[in-house]
C-alpha cells in the first residue's frame, strides 16, 4: 500500500519513537494506523428521557406486564437476553453485542432527589451537580479544562452538532461543536474573519477571550478538517443524523487526532404519546447506525480502545400513562459499548418494580461513579478534580 | 409574548427600565410553562425594575409563577418543602454560605400555607400553615413568611449581593471591592431604592474608567436587540429571533434553571461566537444560515422535529429587509474621511480597536450607500461588537 506524503507526516509525529525501528513499517498498514491503547469515549445522548423499561424488558415481572397493558413488550418480541430480561425488539445489534460479550447494561442509574424537567435533569447530568446545585461548566468541559491546560487547539472533546451542550463547557475551555468538518471548515474560514484575527494584538481580559475563542475555533476547524481526510471510512453509514455522526467519529478515530471524546445526541425520546412508533423509530436509526460504527471499528482494530455509552436524562414512569405513552420518571439504564470491557451483560440487578417511590424508580448507581469510572479507568483522568469529589469506581472495565 | 417583548426593547423609549427588567427577569427566573403566569410576573418585574427591591420580592414571591416554580404549592405543615425558601435565600437576596441547613428548613415552615388558587391569584391557606415557633437567622418568633422576607431585607448580606450583580450587570464583571461595598451600602441605606443605585453607578467616576468600558459580553438578547435598535428592519419571519435566541443559549422565559443564565464568558464558545459574527451577514442576506439549535423537551413535548424545521425553512437566505435610507441619513452630515470613524464610533462601544486597515480592504467604495452597509455589517460581525 502507497503512503501518502501527508499521511507519512501524520503518523510520523506520533510514531517518532518508533521511527528507527525496522518493523516500523508495518505500523503503516492500516488496520494499525493508530497504536493500540488510545482510549476513546462516544457518548450517545438520548434526549427527552428514554423509557429504560421498554428498552431493557423484565419479561417475567408480572408487575411491569400489570402496569402497562397497551405498551408492555412480550416475552416472545424481545430479544432475549437472559431467562428474566430481553432488549426492546428494534435493538438486534445490541443483542449481537451482547452475545459477543461487548454489551455491559448498567440498571437504575440516576441521582438523589431526581428532578423531572428535561432541561434541569439534563443539566444535571451534564454539570455532574447535586439535584439542589447550580454548576456553569460540564463534567468533559472540566475534562477538556485539565487536558487542555494551555494548548491552543481544544480538541480533546468535540460535540457533533450545530450548538454545544453544557457537558462539553469547561471554564477555560469549551469544546468545539460541529456537524460537518467541511462545513465547520468553510465557516470558519473567511477571509475577514482570518484578517481581524491575525491583526489582533493585545487588549483588556474579555476582548482577548474573544480573540482566543475565535482563534482556536480557527485552528481546530482546519485541524479537525484535515483530520478527517486522513482516513475517510470505507464503511457503508445509513443516511441518517447518527448515521452520518457516527461516520464522521469513525473517520475521525482513524486519524491521529488527540481527540479523546465524542459527544452526539439522538432524540426526541419523549414519549408521552404514541410510544411505540417513536421509540421505535430513534431505536431503529441507532441499532442501524451502531451496526456499521462497531463493524468499522473491529475491521479496523479500534474496537478494542472505544468505549460507547448511553445516558438520558430520565427514564420513565412505571405505569403507561392514557395515551399509550410513559410520562416523566427517574432512573435509567445505560448501555456501555466496546471490545475491552471488562465486566459483560447485565452488571446489576434489575428495576425492582415493587419498591417504588411514588410510582417511579429508585436509583442505586449514582451516575457519578459512572462518570468517575470513565474518567479514571478509561481516560487516565483525575475524576476527583473534575467531579469535585471522590465517587468510587465501578468494574465494569 | 417573547416577540412582544423583544419589540419593546428594540422600540421602547424607557431603555433603562427594559434593560433592568431583563436584569430582574434572569435575577428571579423561572421557567414554566404557564404563559399567564409568566406574563404576571414579567409584568411585577417591569413595575418594579427601577422602584424598590423589597417590594419586588415581595410580590414575587407570592405570584403564581414564582409559587408553582419552586414547589410552594406543596410546601404544607405536615410535609414542608423547602426548594422556595432555599432559592428565596440563596439565589434572591443573600447568597449561598450566610445562612444555615436550619435556616432553610425554618424558613420553609414560615412559608407553609402560601399559595395561589384557581385563579391565579394569591392564598394564605391557614390551615396548611406552620403556626409554631421558628428561629431564623438567629430571631425567634412565630414568623409567617412576610417575616421572613422582612428579616431577609434587614440584612445588609442581601444588599451586597444585589448591588454586586447589579455592579457586575451594569459596571464590570471584574468587581472592584471597595466600590461595590460602598455602593451595597448606600443601597441598603436608601432602603433598597433601585433607581437610586443605579444613580449611584452612573454619577460614579469610576463607572468612567476606561477598564470599565466595553468589557462586558453582550447577552443573546442584548445583541440582537442591539442590531435591530441600530438598524431598522422588517425580518421575513420574527420567528427567526427564537431560532437566534436558542442556538446563542438565551430564550426570554426559559432560563436555564432558577440561577438565571450564568452570562459572561458563558455566553461564548465556539460554535456561538462563530455564529454571533455570522449573525448580521445573514440578516443582510450575504450569508446563509442552516443550523437546528437543540430541542427542548420541556416546551416540545418530543415533537423537535417538526417545530425547528419549519423555523429553519424560514431562515434560510435573506431573512431581513433593512432600511438603509435610514440608517445614511444618520450619517448624512459626515464627511467621507470621517465615515468610518463616526459609524465605527456608533456602532461599537470600545473606542477604535478594529484596525482601519483591516476593515477598509472589506469595504465596498462603489457608492456612499455601499459604503456605510459594508461599514456597519463588518463592524458588527467582529469580536468588538460582542462587547458592550
Amino acid at each position: 500500500m502507497l503512503i501518502k506524503r501527508k499521511e507519512f507526516l501524520q503518523v510520523g509525529s506520533l510514531a517518532t519513537a518508533s521511527f528507527m525501528l525496522p518493523k516500523f513499517l508495518k505500523a503503516f498498514e492500516r488496520p494499525m494506523m493508530v497504536p493500540p491503547g488510545n482510549k476513546v469515549v462516544v457518548v450517545i445522548q438520548f434526549s427527552g428521557g428514554n423509557d429504560g423499561l421498554n428498552t431493557v424488558i423484565p419479561v417475567r415481572n408480572d408487575i411491569y406486564y400489570r402496569e402497562r397493558p397497551r405498551l408492555a413488550i412480550a416475552k416472545d418480541k424481545a430479544l432475549s437476553l437472559t431467562a428474566d430480561t430481553g432488549l426492546n425488539p428494534a435493538l438486534e445489534v445490541f443483542k449481537d453485542l451482547y452475545d459477543d460479550g461487548s454489551l455491559a447494561i448498567m440498571n437504575n442509574v440516576g441521582y438523589p432527589n431526581p428532578d423531572r424537567s428535561h432541561f434541569r435533569s439534563m443539566d444535571i447530568w451534564h454539570s455532574a451537580s447535586e439535584s439542589n446545585e447550580y454548576i456553569n461548566t460540564g463534567w468533559l468541559g472540566r475534562y477538556l479544562d485539565a487536558q487542555c491546560k494551555g494548548c491552543d487547539k481544544p480538541t480533546q472533546a468535540m460535540e457533533l452538532d450545530d450548538v454545544l451542550s453544557l457537558a462539553l463547557k469547561g471554564s477555560a475551555n469549551k469544546g468545539l461543536a460541529f456537524k460537518d468538518p467541511r462545513k465547520l471548515y468553510n465557516t470558519s474560514n473567511g477571509r475577514f474573519i482570518k484578517d481581524i484575527n491575525s491583526d489582533h494584538s493585545y487588549g483588556e481580559e474579555t476582548i482577548d477571550y474573544l480573540y482566543k475563542t475565535m482563534s482556536a475555533t480557527l485552528s481546530s476547524a482546519e485541524y479537525i478538517f484535515k483530520q478527517s481526510k486522513i482516513h475517510p471510512t470505507a464503511q457503508i453509514y445509513p443516511n441518517t443524523g447518527l448515521g452520518k455522526d457516527l461516520k464522521t467519529i469513525a473517520s475521525l478515530i482513524f486519524s491521529d487526532i488527540n481527540t479523546k471524546v465524542y459527544y452526539v445526541s439522538l432524540g426526541s425520546f419523549d414519549t408521552h404519546v404514541n410510544q411505540d412508533n417513536q421509540q421505535k423509530r430513534l431505536f431503529t436509526e441507532l441499532n442501524d447506525a451502531v451496526k456499521a460504527f462497531t463493524a468499522d471499528l473491529k475491521s479496523n482494530n479500534r474496537f478494542d480502545d472505544v468505549l460507547m455509552m448511553t445516558f438520558s436524562e430520565f427514564g420513565r414512569r412505571v405505569s403507561q400513562n392514557a395515551s399509550n405513552g410513559t410520562d416523566h420518571g427517574t432512573a435509567n439504564n445505560m448501555f456501555f459499548v466496546s471490545g475491552g470491557l471488562k465486566e459483560k451483560g447485565i452488571l446489576n440487578a434489575m428495576p425492582d418494580l415493587a419498591d417504588l417511590n411514588e410510582g417511579d424508580l429508585k436509583h442505586t448507581v449514582d451516575f457519578k461513579n459512572v462518570y468517575a469510572t470513565v474518567l479514571n479507568k478509561w481516560l487516565g483522568a483525575d475524576d476527583k478534580m473534575i467531579l469535585g469529589s471522590k465517587f468510587s469506581y465501578l468494574d465494569f472495565i | 409574548m417573547n416577540l412582544r417583548w423583544v419589540q419593546s426593547m428594540i422600540s421602547s423609549e424607557a431603555q433603562l427600565r427594559e434593560k433592568m427588567s431583563l436584569f430582574w427577569h434572569g435575577h428571579f427566573a423561572c421557567r414554566i410553562q404557564n404563559s399567564f403566569f409568566q406574563q404576571e410576573l414579567l409584568h411585577i418585574i417591569r413595575t418594579h425594575a427601577l422602584g424598590n427591591f423589597g417590594d419586588m420580592l415581595k410580590a414575587v414571591s407570592k405570584s403564581p409563577a414564582m409559587l408553582q416554580f419552586l414547589n410552594n404549592q406543596q410546601n404544607r405543615k405536615l410535609k414542608p418543602n423547602e426548594n422556595f425558601a432555599r432559592e428565596v435565600m440563596e439565589l434572591f437576596t443573600m447568597g449561598r454560605g450566610n445562612y444555615t441547613e436550619n435556616d432553610v428548613k425554618e424558613a420553609a415552615r414560615a412559608f407553609t400555607g402560601w399559595a395561589f388558587n384557581a385563579a391565579g391569584e394569591f392564598v394564605f391557606r391557614k390551615n396548611q400553615h406552620d403556626t409554631g415557633s421558628k428561629t431564623f437567622l438567629g430571631r425567634t418568633g412565630n414568623f409567617d413568611g412576610d417575616d421572613i422576607l422582612n428579616i431577609l431585607l434587614e440584612q445588609k448580606q442581601t444588599a451586597q449581593y444585589i448591588s454586586r450583580k447589579i455592579y457586575r450587570y451594569f459596571v464590570n464583571e471584574q468587581v472592584h471591592e471597595e466600590n461595590q461595598l460602598w455602593l451595597g451600602n448606600r443601597f441598603y441605606s436608601n432602603h433598597y431604592d433601585i433607581l437610586k443605585l443605579l444613580e449611584d453607578i452612573y454619577t460614579s467616576d469610576w463607572f468612567y474608567d476606561e477598564k470599565n468600558i466595553g468589557t462586558r459580553i453582550k447577552s443573546p438578547v442584548e445583541l440582537l436587540v442591539g442590531i435591530r435598535r441600530l438598524l431598522p428592519m422588517q425580518l421575513e419571519n420574527e420567528q427567526s429571533q427564537l431560532l437566534f435566541q436558542r442556538a446563542l443559549g438565551q430564550v426570554l422565559f426559559f432560563p436555564p434553571n432558577v440561577a438565571g443564565w450564568p452570562g459572561g464568558k458563558n455566553w461564548i464558545d465556539s460554535s456561538s461566537l462563530m455564529l454571533r459574527l455570522r449573525i448580521p451577514q445573514v440578516l443582510s442576506a450575504n450569508d446563509v444560515l442552516d443550523i437546528m439549535p437543540k430541542p427542548d423537551d420541556d416546551v416540545q413535548m418530543g415533537m423537535r422535529e417538526i417545530a425547528a424545521k419549519k423555523i429553519k425553512d424560514t431562515v434560510k437566505g435573506g431573512t431581513a429587509v433593512i432600511d438603509w435610507p435610514a440608517v445614511n441619513k444618520i450619517f448624512e452630515k459626515t464627511q467621507r474621511e470621517k465615515l468610518l470613524e463616526k459609524i465605527a464610533a456608533s456602532v461599537l462601544q470600545t473606542k477604535g480597536k478594529v484596525s482601519n486597515a483591516v476593515l477598509d480592504k472589506y469595504l465596498n467604495t462603489a457608492s456612499r450607500e455601499n459604503y456605510i452597509k459594508s461599514a456597519v455589517i463588518n463592524l458588527m460581525s467582529t469580536p468588538e461588537y460582542q462587547l458592550c
